[in-house]
């Protein structure tokens, strides 16, 4: 006699709770949140979307000079330049989706105060209009590339350059998956905000962002950066587009494994905390 | 089906924590995850005591909610109304799965859409069109529903001119019956309504309220309806639920429950009135010594005031009780002196009843009562007692005074010739 309920709200909660199915009916919300990210992060700016483009290159010039020119790293026959910006760009995909998604829960803590959707819908969000980004930073890397081979310089494209959208889907996991686990923290411990904005600029120099790997093993610091993920990602990056560095068979199974295995860590924290978070906040 | 229960509350409760959350959390926490491991039951949920907001509590716990049930049916339209800290908005927030409850659970059978606050959601960048999207998605609709209500939602909301604009520039009226238009075509099972339309003007509340009657008259859909606005809640309420310090206090029919509870209410403030020796201990305002929040016009009044003094008064002592507005603008006085009306009090205690003999004349609203007394000083209580005044038969009006109309009802006869 007893119809079937369409759900129940209980304060049990399984250990991973996530209704694929549920995402998929809010699919919209997530275009229309990336749509709002994208056009709203420069309204009432004067140089609008320009800023994408400013961030790397400026970051680029910098360490060129300082690293490149007075402290006289080699970065093999590439130019200098273009493998700053390779490693910058990169990395930079990595940053945001990271810095912003680590903020999820305390960000938008009035609208999920108020109503409810799927929270993931967030942070996979601000992933997908961070690849928008990265897109058009690529795009600048490809014109400074073709500027570079016009010039004379003799760059190659590594045979693997295929992979290179498994390396992004990665960093994107990595990035949300420690995005997860940090925001759903934070709704407690603050602390960690600080942890973050400076812990990932730390990371970003045992991120061989700057430093080739060679430099690293050659100075017999490679225990430096073997366990870093992140490390591998931009390497392997940098070899694919620059066919300079090394991609190791170790490496690259560690960083899938270990990606996969940080957003699912990433999945079942948040989904936790989503239930109760805004008591504690 | 009549008696198809969509929605049903069962022993839900829900506990907070007082004070800042700070150091002490680590280790209640780790005290929380040893007792999970030896089997045992949370240490924190049994030291909880009832949500009294004024009165002072030894736990650090509280349960906002205890043990609350009930039943909704489809096409029901249920009022939820209780004081602030009653806790409406936390029952709310479990509903609609903002926050999870400490203990029981709550079954549905149908989707529920909430409309808490202004503008939910609302990007303050984004056009008015934009926001409509945004809104909807958040809500649970997708962007082809929304299409194809687009321009039903701008109609209603009365936006057509703004549509374009951001909604930064937006009055928070406006941002309210965007809002509002937007829930309102969502079609859930279940709407949510939270003290929203307080905002909007008149014209739209009363076409927010007639929206509100189609939805489940005709959709057959269901709304819960939170508010303080005690003839929304008449006008449109098919059952009510009054909650009180996070218990139910009543469940049933609308009449019944305003008359049972709100006219029968403790309304005295807990908190003591003690100033220049002199100390008020209890006063009340309604039928005999019954203390009512809420007073029907023109409805004969009793008025009882219980004193103490600390020391000895002068034979000449006088006060008056203030009738404020919201503004805490007096309407009127009665006054001791006023009446010529000389009173000696007795041992160190005074009784006074006073008759309000055709009850009060002011129109809808929030009034409150404060009491002047006169001894050698001047001693001013202010908000001793609070209620509301809504409409009644008595007042030989047709038709409600609406605030434009002014403050107080004339009672009056006409003869044309």
């Amino acid at each position: 006699m007893e119809q079937k309920w369409l759900f129940v709200i209980s304060p049990k909660t399984k250990l991973i709770d996530l209704n694929l199915k549920e995402v998929w009916q809010y699919r919209d919300l997530l275009m229309l949140f990336v749509k709002r990210d994208v056009i709203t992060l420069y309204k009432q700016t004067i140089l609008g979307p320009l800023w994408y483009l400013i961030q790397p290159l400026f970051t680029s010039i910098i360490f060129t000079l300082v690293f490149n020119n007075v402290a006289g790293i080699q970065t093999g026959g590439i130019p200098p330049f273009l493998f700053n910006l390779a490693g910058i760009t990169i990395w930079n995909y990595f940053k945001e989706c990271l810095t912003a998604t680590s903020d999820t829960f305390k960000k938008n803590e009035q609208i999920f105060g108020k109503v409810y959707f799927p929270r993931i819908i967030m942070p996979m969000s601000i992933v997908v209009s961070n690849l928008l980004k990265f897109g058009i930073q690529i795009l600048v890397f490809i014109a400074f590339y073709i500027y570079f081979i016009t010039t004379g310089h003799d760059l190659i494209v590594s045979k693997y350059i295929f992979l290179f959208p498994v390396l992004v889907l990665c960093m994107g996991m990595l990035g949300l998956g420690l995005g997860m686990i940090i925001s759903s923290m934070v709704t407690k411990y603050r602390d960690l905000t600080f942890l973050v904005s400076f812990g990932v600029q730390l990371l970003m120099y045992i991120s061989l962002v700057v430093l080739p790997l060679s430099l690293f093993q050659e100075k017999g610091f490679e225990w430096a950066v073997k366990y870093n993920p992140m490390a591998y990602i931009v390497e392997s990056g940098r070899f694919m587009i620059l066919n300079e560095g090394s991609v190791s068979q170790f490496g690259v199974i560690y960083t899938s494994i270990f990606s996969i295995a940080v957003l699912l860590l990433g999945i079942v924290i948040f989904n936790k905390t989503e239930k109760t978070f805004i008591d504690t906040i | 089906m009549k008696d198809d229960i969509i929605l049903k509350v069962e022993n839900v409760s829900k506990q907070y924590r007082l004070g800042t959350i700070g150091t002490g959390t680590i280790s209640h926490d780790f005290n929380r995850f040893l007792a999970r491991i030896r089997g045992k039951e949370d240490p924190y949920l049994k030291i909880g005591e009832t949500n009294d907001r004024s009165s002072k509590g030894k736990s650090e716990y509280v349960w906002a909610l205890k043990d609350i049930n009930f039943e909704v049916k489809r096409g029901e339209i249920l009022g939820i109304i209780g004081k602030n800290g009653a806790g409406k908005s936390t029952l709310l927030k479990i509903l609609s799965k903002v926050t999870g409850p400490t203990t029981g659970s709550i079954k549905s059978r149908g989707r529920i859409a909430s409309l808490l606050e202004v503008g939910t959601g609302f990007h303050p960048e984004m056009t008015g069109k934009e926001n409509i999207f945004l809104n909807g998605a958040i809500l649970g609709m997708t962007k082809k529903e929304i299409s194809s209500k687009l321009n039903e939602i701008v109609e209603f909301s009365g936006c057509e001119r703004y549509i374009d604009t951001p909604v930064k520039r937006y009055s928070s009226g406006m941002k309210v019956r965007l809002a509002f238009a937007v829930a309102a075509f969502l079609e859930p099972d279940i709407l949510v309504v939270d003290e929203v339309l307080a905002v909007g003007d008149a014209e739209f509340q009363k076409k927010a309220i007639g929206k509100m009657k189609d939805i489940s008259s005709q959709g057959g859909r269901t709304v819960l309806f939170v508010s303080h606005d005690m003839n929304a809640i008449k006008s449109l309420c098919s059952r009510l639920v009054i909650l009180k310090n996070g218990t139910i206090k009543f469940v049933g029919a609308v009449e019944q429950g305003i008359q049972n509870y709100l006219y029968t209410s403790e309304n005295f403030n807990a908190r003591t009135f003690i100033k220049n020796d002199i100390q008020i201990v209890s006063a009340t305002i309604g039928v005999s010594s019954s203390s009512q929040e809420v007073i029907e016009v023109f409805k004969p009044l009793d008025i009882y005031v219980k004193l103490s003094f600390k020391k000895e008064i002068p034979s000449d002592f006088k006060m008056e009780l203030f009738f404020n507005d919201l503004f805490g603008q007096p309407i009127s006085t009665v006054s001791s002196w006023l009446n010529s009306m000389a009173i000696t009090p007795k041992n160190s205690e005074l009784n006074v009843h006073i008759k309000l003999l055709n009850g009060l004349s002011f129109n809808e609203g929030e009034y409150s009562i404060s009491l002047r007394t006169f001894t050698s000083v001047t001693t001013d209580f202010e908000d001793v007692l609070q209620f509301s005044v809504i409409n009644s038969k008595y007042t030989g009006y047709k038709f409600p005074l609406k605030p434009i109309h002014g403050k107080v009802y004339l009672p009056n006869t006409w003869e044309v010739k």
